[in-house]
């Protein structure tokens, strides 16, 4: 048999020739994806295997079941990704819209637009802080002048501290998903919308039969990808609130640091692995998706 | 007259996305130009601006700032490191995986997707107790490798999409010329893959600068750590001096909006049409 392949082959020698180059090409392949692979054994896997080995002990899940503040962080985390997901990408997607009107004006607006983005979270999440606190900070002295009663006191009240984290996520992560959510409409053919304006559609029909159509599996991927990175927002909250008042605040992605800081390791493992089987379904649609 | 309406109801949205992005960034900008307790005062102005800040920041005349210099430098080398090494680690494997079709290739694309979608902040603690394993805990090296395992997945799949992009015809073309791995590597894949390696390249240098999670946690000696581990610091004092704080804030955040905005053309261009295939 690898006779007759090798006799075959011998007929053509550039083939053959490109068959030796092949196998010596999958030598360099093979060598060239080991740096990746040896990050991924020792970064990746290793820490993984580790953590799940450090959350194996049910006794720690009896203990973080009990816990009041891991069914709070749960709670807010789940309003956290509710409400700061959707909103952020509806904004996202009506912000993609305005920035595609070709405006000089509206092409400066979206080089500082970016901005949010581009720099670190530690000082202007500082800055938020500092806006908000309630003796010195400009919105309750805005608040004192206009109204002449003293403003709340922000952060220290659990529902307005979750908000604002909230808040503050939008305002860090609104200008990546409104750039990556612009270039899907640039994408669309202006023909279907030249042939929309001559049979007289309007705006929202536009919307309606030609941009969502064409924009909503992208709006879906967004949608699952933002969920994983929202997930893992550690600064918004953990720099605005600090978890508290009360650890009221906290989030699934700031309980580790809290147990951490409470020398309760497993703890914080168990935390992180309660998450898994919830966010397990949707990795494995998302690598099927972006992996065609 | 028509015109005017579509103008002012541009100018509806344009308004309060300027406030809306500006303001807090503006609000940082003030406090580090106002005099020690004037800030507060919330005006749009300080009636005397001044430098002050930044020459208490930059002379570290606080015993906050005391290693300021030193965590800048720090912040630039590990940004450094992390930016060169993920791109040497994803190039190597984009090359392999997208141009050589090496054996197992999707599998490894499929283990980089997955480990792109596991939350940062989830993998900050399984990562703090494997660097105390390694002996690396507290010293550079770890938040290094940290932070290239966590910008490689991303960096490999942009590349391999935008390899995949290259005409397969260059190679074959190469392959009877009778080119061998390493000069289709030189000749073909890397000139053409250049904007997307300066956009790739940027985004982990971008990534590492500004990261605060892992840095605080696996770095703990004020002189090994970054500029945003200092600046963290300062929030566990009560008598923090925030104007000094925003300050060095503010210089922190310069480098990477300069940077940024000299790569942005790639950045733009790149980052997003990955995520735009599907």
């Amino acid at each position: 048999m690898s006779q007759a392949a090798s006799a075959d082959l011998s007929a053509f020698p550039a083939a053959a020739a490109a068959a030796g180059r092949m196998s010596s090409w999958q030598n360099w392949g093979t060598l060239l994806v080991l740096p990746y692979l040896a990050v991924f054994f020792v970064f990746v896997l290793y820490p993984v295997g580790y953590g799940l080995w450090l959350g194996n002990d049910l006794q720690s899940y009896r203990e973080l079941f009990a816990d009041d503040i891991f069914w709070r962080s749960v709670v807010n985390t789940i309003i956290f990704l509710g409400v700061g997901v959707n909103l952020k990408l509806a904004i996202a997607l009506l912000l993609s819209g305005f920035f595609a009107v070709p405006r000089w004006w509206i092409r400066l607006l979206g080089l500082l637009f970016i901005l949010p983005w581009a720099v670190p979270s530690i000082p202007t999440i500082l800055s938020f802080r500092f806006m908000l606190n309630p003796e010195w900070g400009v919105i309750n002295q805005v608040y004192y002048n206009l109204t002449f009663l003293d403003g709340p006191n922000w952060l220290n009240n659990p529902t307005l501290g979750l908000s604002l984290s909230i808040v503050v996520h939008i305002w860090k992560s609104l200008p990546f998903w409104t750039l990556i959510l612009l270039a899907g409409r640039l994408a669309i053919s202006k023909e279907m919308y030249e042939a929309a304006a001559i049979d007289g559609a309007s705006a929202l029909q536009r919307f309606r039969f030609i941009t969502w159509p064409s924009m909503r599996q992208l709006y879906l991927t967004c949608t699952i990808l933002s969920m994983f990175f929202t997930l893992g927002d550690f600064n918004s909250v953990y720099l605005l609130t600090g978890g508290g008042p009360a650890d009221l605040t906290h989030v699934l992605a700031t309980l580790g640091i809290r147990y951490i800081r409470l020398d309760q390791v497993d703890l914080a493992m168990a935390s992180i692995i309660c998450a898994l089987p919830l966010m397990a379904p949707l990795m494995v649609f998302m690598m099927r998706r972006l992996s065609k | 007259m028509r015109k005017f309406f579509t103008e002012a109801r541009l100018l509806l949205v344009a308004i309060p996305v300027f406030l809306w992005t500006m303001i807090p960034l503006y609000h940082l900008m003030l406090f580090a130009i106002s005099p020690k307790d004037t800030a507060f005062k919330g005006k749009l102005w300080p009636d005397d601006p001044t430098l002050r800040n930044f020459e208490l920041v930059l002379q570290q005349k606080h015993y906050y700032l005391n290693n300021f210099w030193h965590q800048m430098w720090n912040s630039l080398v590990i940004a450094l490191a992390v930016g060169f090494i993920t791109l040497f680690v994803a190039t190597a494997a984009a090359f392999a995986i997208s141009r050589l079709r090496v054996r197992g290739g999707r599998l490894i694309m499929n283990l980089a997707l997955l480990t792109y979608f596991v939350p940062a902040a989830f993998l900050a603690l399984p990562m703090y107790k494997a660097m105390a394993v390694y002996g690396l805990l507290n010293t550079q090296w770890a938040l290094i490798f940290a932070m290239v395992a966590i910008a490689t997945p991303y960096a490999i799949w942009v590349l391999k999409q935008a390899g995949d992009k290259l005409p397969i015809e260059l190679d074959e073309a190469a392959i009877i010329d009778g080119a061998t791995a390493p000069q289709l590597f030189r000749f073909i894949f890397l000139p053409l893959m250049a904007p997307s390696m300066v956009a790739v390249g940027t985004y982990a240098l971008l990534l590492a600068w500004n990261e605060y999670l892992y840095a605080f946690l696996l770095l703990s000696r004020d002189v090994d750590t970054t500029l945003a581990v200092a600046l963290g610091a300062f929030l566990s004092a009560d008598d923090s001096p925030w104007e000094l704080l925003m300050t060095a804030g503010l210089i922190y955040a310069l480098p990477p909006a300069a940077i940024y905005y000299a790569f942005r053309r790639y950045m733009a261009a790149d980052l997003t049409s990955g995520s735009v295939k599907s």
